[in-house]
C-alpha cells in the first residue's frame, strides 16, 4: 500500500492536470503520448522481421513521459529523502565505482549551475529507484524509441542532431534541460543531451562484437549487425543500441542519465 | 588403367595437402603449447616510434593497457576534429609482443568517453578477434587474453557498430608480432599510418568539423592522412635518417575504406614483407598496396641524402587530402647515383621554366578599383594558384608555403609581384615554416597579377594591400624577362 500511494497521487495529478488543460494531455513535467506503432531498429524478435526482411511495427500503448531528464537538484532531493542512494551508503552491487561522480560530495553539486543539468553518472538500479519514488517506471525500449521517432516528422534532422552530440567531446558542460528541443510531442532533449537508461536496455539485442549478424536463432547476436538493422545507414541508432548493450545495470557513465515514464489512461 | 591412375594422382595430391596442412598446423600447435615464463608490462609507443626489439627468446605472459580516449585534436591547420584513439592520439599505440608469448588486453575506456567501444585485433584467433570480449563502456575496462600465435604486423581497430564511424574517427593502430627469428636489426624502425577521414566540411574549412555519415557511405573523403593529422611526418615531424642507414617501416592502413598504394618518392623498396606477413620477402618494390585493415613492412637503405616523400601514389590524396611525409636524410652526397640539385639551376617539370596561364584569348576583364581586382583576382587564383597553395590558400605543408597569414607575403608586396611575375627558388621561411621548392614564373598580365594579389592580400586574414597594375608594371624592369604576349 506504501508504494500504491505515490502512484496514485501522480495519476491524480495527471488527471487534474488533463482537466484543467483538457485540450493538450500534458503537464508541466509530463507528456502524454498517444498510442501508436514504430518499426524498431532491431527486432525483438524473429517473429518480427518478415521474411523479405523487412521489419514490422511494434505497437505502442498510450503512454507519459516526462518532458525533460531528470536534474541534478531533482536528483539531489530524492538523494536527500533516500540516503540509501547517497554515494556513501550505495551497494556497490546497485552502483559502480563512478556512481554521481559528478557531486562533490554525498549531497552537494559541485556547482549550483549545475542544477537543472542531466543528472549524470546513475546506475538502472538508482534510476528505477528514483522513478519509483514518484510513482513512475522507466520508460521501456520500445517507449522510448516511439517517443524519438517521433511519427517520423523529421527523422533527417534528428539523425544530424544525434551526430553532432556524438562528434563533441565531453569537455563541454551539458545543457540545460529547459533549452533542449522538444520534439512533436513536446519530448525534449532526448538526444543530444546524455544518454538515457531504459527499463529493458539489456533484454535484447546485441552481442558485444557489434559487426555480427543475426542467424535468426540467437538475438544475443543480431543486435549489431547491419544485417539485422532496419537502416544500415542509421548510425545513430547503431550507436544507441550498441551503447545499452554496453551496459550492466550497476554501471554508471558520465553521459548517462534518464527521465522516466508513466503507464497510465 | 585410368581409373587407377586417378586415384593414385588424387592421393598423391591429398598426401601432399596433409603435409601442408601438417606443417601449418604444427606451427601453431607449437605456439600454443610453448610455456609461459614470467609476465611483463608491455611498452607502447605513439607513432612514429616503434617498441625496441624483443631480445627474450621465450614466452612470457604479457600484459598490456590501452586507454579508449575520445579527444579533440588537430586535423589539419585551423581544422580541428573529435577524435576517437586507443591511448589518445591516432593512429593507436604500436604494440610489440613475441610470437608464442599469452597477452593479457586490458581495455580502458575513460570516464568522460560517450561511447562504448571494443577492440579487434587482427593478431587474435578467435571469436570477433577480441571484439566479442571487450565491449566496454564509459569508465569500465575489459579484459582478455590470446596467445600470439601467427607472427607478423597486425592491424587492430574499434569493432563496434557502426563500426565505419569508429575506425573513420581514428580508432585503429598496429600490433607486431615479432617471429622467433626475428628479422635482422635495423638503424631506424618507424609507424607510419594511413587513414581517411569524413568532415563535414570540405578540405580546409576551418573550426571543429564533425564527422559526416554520407561522405563516409559515398567513400569521399575530405582528409587522407598519415598519422592522424596534415603534416604530422613533414616539417619537424619529418623522420630521419642518415646516409648508409637501413629503414624500415611498419606501416598500416586504417581506412576505414580506401587502399593504399604506398610509395616513397625517390627510393626503391629492397624488401617488402607484403600483407604485414614476415616470412615471405618481396624484394625491389616500388610501390606496395596495403588495404584498409592490412598492413606491410618496407626496407630500404639510405644511399643519397635527400628528402624522401612519402605518399600515398594515389597521388590526388597526396597532393589535395594530405596524403603526405617526409623522411630527410642527411649525409655525403654519392653523385654517381645520383648527380643531385646542381647549385642555380631552376627544376621545372616542363622544361620551360616558364607556364603560359590559361585564359589567353579572352577579352580580358578589366577592373578599375581595388573592390574590381578583389572579385576578378578570384578566377585568376584558381586557375592558376589553387592547386598548389590550395583554396583557402593554406598550402600544403611541407610542399607549398601558405599564402593565408603569411608573414613572407605580408612584408613585402614588390617581392610578392617579383615571384609571381619571375617565378622563385630555392629555401624561404614562411610563418616559421621552411620551404625548399620551386615556383614557376607566371606568364600574367600586368591586370591578371594586380587582380590576383589584391585577391591574395584581401583574403584570409591578409594585410588587405592593394596592388596596381602600374605597381606591376614598375615591377617588371627589375624583374626577369618574360616572353611577350
Amino acid at each position: 500500500m506504501r508504494n500504491l500511494t505515490p502512484a496514485l497521487a501522480a495519476v491524480a495529478a495527471l488527471l487534474v492536470a488533463m482537466r484543467v488543460g483538457s485540450v493538450s494531455a500534458a503537464t508541466e513535467t509530463m507528456v502524454r503520448l498517444p498510442a501508436g506503432a514504430y518499426v524498431p531498429f532491431y527486432s525483438r524478435d524473429s517473429n518480427k522481421t518478415t521474411r523479405d526482411g523487412l521489419h514490422r511495427p511494434v505497437a505502442v500503448k498510450a503512454f507519459w513521459l516526462d518532458r525533460y531528464p531528470v536534474t541534478n537538484a531533482q536528483f539531489l532531493n530524492f538523494v536527500k529523502h533516500h540516503p540509501a542512494w547517497s554515494r556513501a551508503r550505495v551497494a556497490s552491487i546497485f552502483a559502480d565505482a563512478h556512481y554521481l561522480a559528478g557531486w562533490s560530495s554525498d549531497f552537494t553539486l559541485r556547482d549550483p549551475g549545475d542544477s537543472e543539468r542531466p543528472i549524470t553518472g546513475v546506475s538502472w538500479f538508482a534510476a528505477v529507484a528514483y522513478c519509483k519514488v514518484q510513482g513512475k517506471t522507466l520508460p521501456t525500449t520500445d517507449q522510448w524509441e516511439y517517443a524519438l521517432a517521433d511519427r517520423d516528422r523529421n527523422p533527417k534532422a534528428l539523425n544530424a542532431r544525434i551526430l553532432s552530440w556524438y562528434g563533441t567531446s565531453s569537455a563541454h558542460a551539458l545543457q540545460l534541460v529547459q533549452t533542449a528541443i522538444p520534439n512533436g510531442y513536446g519530448v525534449a532533449g532526448m538526444v543530444g543531451l546524455v544518454w538515457e537508461w531504459t527499463l529493458d536496455f539489456n533484454s535484447l539485442l546485441s552481442g558485444p562484437d557489434l559487426r555480427n549478424t543475426g542467424s535468426g536463432t540467437d538475438q544475443k547476436f543480431c543486435g549489431g549487425g547491419s544485417i539485422g538493422a532496419r537502416d544500415a545507414s542509421d548510425y545513430a541508432s547503431f550507436m544507441r543500441y550498441s551503447m545499452r548493450s554496453s551496459l550492466k545495470a550497476s554501471y554508471t557513465t558520465n553521459n548517462l542519465g534518464f527521465r522516466c515514464a508513466l503507464n497510465a489512461p | 588403367m585410368v581409373p587407377i591412375r586417378t586415384t593414385t594422382f588424387s592421393a598423391a595430391m591429398l598426401a601432399v595437402a596433409v603435409l601442408c596442412a601438417t606443417a601449418w598446423a604444427a606451427s601453431r600447435d607449437q605456439n600454443i603449447s610453448d610455456p609461459v615464463k614470467g609476465e611483463e608490462h608491455a611498452t607502447l609507443t605513439y607513432a612514429p616510434e616503434i617498441p625496441a626489439p624483443i631480445t627474450r627468446n621465450y614466452a612470457t605472459k604479457v600484459i598490456i593497457h590501452l586507454e579508449v580516449k575520445e579527444v579533440e585534436g588537430r586535423l589539419a591547420d585551423g581544422v580541428s576534429y573529435t577524435f576517437w584513439t586507443f591511448g589518445g592520439k591516432v593512429p593507436g599505440k604500436f604494440i610489440r609482443v613475441r610470437e608464442g608469448d599469452l597477452v593479457e588486453f586490458h581495455l580502458d575506456s575513460h570516464p568522460d568517453n560517450k561511447m562504448p567501444h571494443n577492440i579487434d585485433l587482427h593478431a587474435v584467433i578467435g571469436q570477433g578477434g577480441g571484439a566479442a570480449s571487450s565491449l566496454t563502456a564509459p569508465g569500465h575496462s575489459s579484459v582478455f587474453s590470446f596467445k600470439a600465435l601467427v607472427p607478423g604486423l597486425y592491424v587492430y581497430h574499434c569493432a563496434t557498430a557502426p563500426v565505419g564511424m569508429h575506425v573513420g574517427n581514428g580508432m585503429y593502430g598496429l600490433i607486431y608480432v615479432q617471429a622467433k627469428t626475428p628479422l635482422p636489426k635495423v638503424d631506424h624502425e618507424y609507424y607510419v599510418m594511413q587513414g581517411d577521414f569524413y568532415t563535414k566540411g570540405a578540405n580546409g574549412e576551418q573550426g571543429l568539423q564533425p564527422f559526416s555519415m554520407e561522405k563516409a557511405m559515398a567513400e569521399k573523403p575530405e582528409y587522407v592522412v598519415f598519422n592522424g593529422s596534415v603534416g604530422a611526418l613533414s616539417g619537424n615531424n619529418a623522420l630521419s635518417a642518415k646516409v648508409g642507414d637501413t629503414v624500415r617501416l611498419f606501416v598500416g592502413n586504417g581506412g576505414p575504406n580506401l587502399t593504399s598504394s604506398f610509395h616513397v618518392i625517390g627510393e626503391i623498396f629492397d624488401t617488402v614483407w607484403a600483407e604485414g606477413n614476415t616470412s615471405t620477402a618481396i624484394h625491389n618494390v616500388q610501390t606496395t598496396t596495403i588495404p584498409a585493415g592490412g598492413a606491410a613492412i618496407v626496407e630500404f637503405k639510405i644511399n643519397v641524402p635527400g628528402t624522401f616523400l612519402l605518399v600515398d601514389h594515389a597521388l590526388t590524396r597526396a597532393f589535395n587530402r594530405g596524403a603526405l611525409g617526409q623522411l630527410r636524410a642527411t649525409g655525403p652526397e654519392n653523385k654517381l647515383v645520383y648527380s643531385g640539385k646542381i647549385t642555380d639551376e631552376i627544376y621545372l617539370p616542363e622544361g620551360t621554366g616558364i607556364r603560359v596561364a590559361e585564359g589567353e584569348g579572352r577579352p580580358a576583364a578589366t577592373a578599375t578599383d581595388h573592390a574590381g581586382r578583389v572579385r576578378l583576382g578570384e578566377t585568376v587564383y584558381k586557375t592558376n594558384c589553387m592547386a598548389c597553395h590550395q583554396l583557402t590558400g593554406v598550402g600544403i605543408p611541407g610542399a607549398f608555403p601558405p599564402l593565408a597569414k603569411s608573414d613572407f607575403l605580408n612584408a613585402d608586396p614588390t617581392r610578392a609581384i617579383k615571384t609571381v611575375v619571375g617565378g622563385r627558388q630555392g629555401s624561404l621561411t614562411v610563418n616559421g615554416q621552411v620551404f625548399d621548392g620551386v615556383m614557376p614564373a607566371w606568364s600574367l598580365s600586368n591586370d591578371d597579377v594586380a587582380n590576383v594579389l589584391s585577391y591574395i592580400y584581401g583574403s584570409w586574414g591578409n594585410s588587405g594591400h592593394d596592388v596596381t597594375p602600374v605597381d606591376v608594371a614598375a615591377t617588371r624592369t627589375t624583374a626577369p624577362p618574360t616572353p611577350a604576349r
